[in-house]
């Protein structure tokens, strides 16, 4: 069965004050060399069918599963 | 003429937005089923706020594909009036209805308080009543009301009027202090090119009556009321 691992991720443009918020708590914690903490979405999808996977996925990224104003998508199929 | 308020699951401001044409405006008004696939008879139609599809993924990023979205974009495409608050705004922009995105309040924060926003535009079907640069007390209730599109694109709203609201202070000065959530130039409400499509963030429906804490929201919605008529 094929699979899809697809990552979202915020745009770099954009501000991530929840990247800010853990990076300060990793801070707190003594870990004093991070640099930048960015965070994203990471969506598994399953197939029943082989067939032209790929397109399908870049089709789903670009309708739903990221919004092309502020995030940056990647995925890799794992079969 | 009839208003129509869109009832996605999740949506909670859908009364309110009836109740405030119906009661308070004394206009006709009907819920519209989020499954239903016409939306003929209507003039304005509400995109209320709420939680649409339980913000899931993004918000208004599942509620732009429910049924009753096609026939609301061919309605505004035929140049009906539709705004979008709160929930609404969301759902419009992630339909590409208006343009960039409300991404999460800088603060983190859901914040629910009354707030002031200045009428930039007052020339709008949403807007005609207010005068240019009145400040106006209304709530917000919101996790992702932090306006954002890229430079080309806040260019293209600020050149061309199309910033309809601005958090500002009670006197109406924009500055950081009265931006609550971080939104790109204090941006609280657009319209679109055409001028017949607006979101927002304040909420109008709920600012209706002096014994609720304020009559401000009246002025955007009379303003389509008469624009209509």
């Amino acid at each position: 069965m094929a699979k899809a691992n697809v990552y979202v991720t915020l745009k770099p443009a954009l501000l991530d004050a929840q990247g800010k918020v853990v990076q300060g708590a990793l801070e707190n914690l003594g870990f004093g060399n991070v640099e930048s903490v960015r965070i994203g979405k990471y969506i598994e999808i399953e197939f029943n069918d082989g067939e032209n996977i790929e397109q399908g996925v870049e089709e789903m990224c670009q309708k739903l599963l990221a919004n092309p104003n502020t995030e940056n998508y990647r995925f890799e199929i794992v079969k | 003429m009839k208003f129509g308020v869109v009832q996605f699951p999740g949506s909670n401001c859908d009364q309110d937005a009836y109740y405030a044409v119906r009661d308070v405006l004394k206009q006709p008004v009907e819920y519209i089923w989020h499954q239903s696939t016409d939306v003929s008879g209507f003039d304005c139609i509400i995109l209320p706020g709420g939680f649409s599809y339980g913000d899931y993924l993004r918000t208004g990023a599942v509620a732009k594909f429910s049924p009753v979205m096609n026939a609301v974009q061919e309605f505004a495409a035929n140049g009906g009036k539709l705004i979008g608050i709160c929930n609404g705004f969301q759902i419009l922009c992630e339909s590409g209805l208006l343009p960039g995105a409300l991404i999460a309040n800088n603060g983190l924060r859901f914040i629910c308080k009354y707030v002031n926003v200045r009428v930039e535009n007052n020339t709008s079907a949403f807007s005609h009543k207010c005068s240019k640069g009145q400040a106006l007390s209304m709530p917000i209730a919101h996790h992702g009301g932090n306006y954002y599109a890229d430079a080309d694109t806040i260019k293209e709203l600020e050149d061309n009027n199309r910033v309809l609201l601005r958090y500002c202070d009670e006197r109406g000065n924009v500055n950081d202090s009265s931006n609550p959530n971080g939104s790109i130039n204090n941006i609280a409400g657009i319209i679109n090119a055409k001028g017949n499509i607006a979101g927002m963030m304040p909420h109008p429906e709920r600012a209706m009556e002096a014994c609720l804490g304020g009559t401000d929201g009246k002025l955007i919605l009379q303003s389509i009321v008469e624009r209509l008529h």
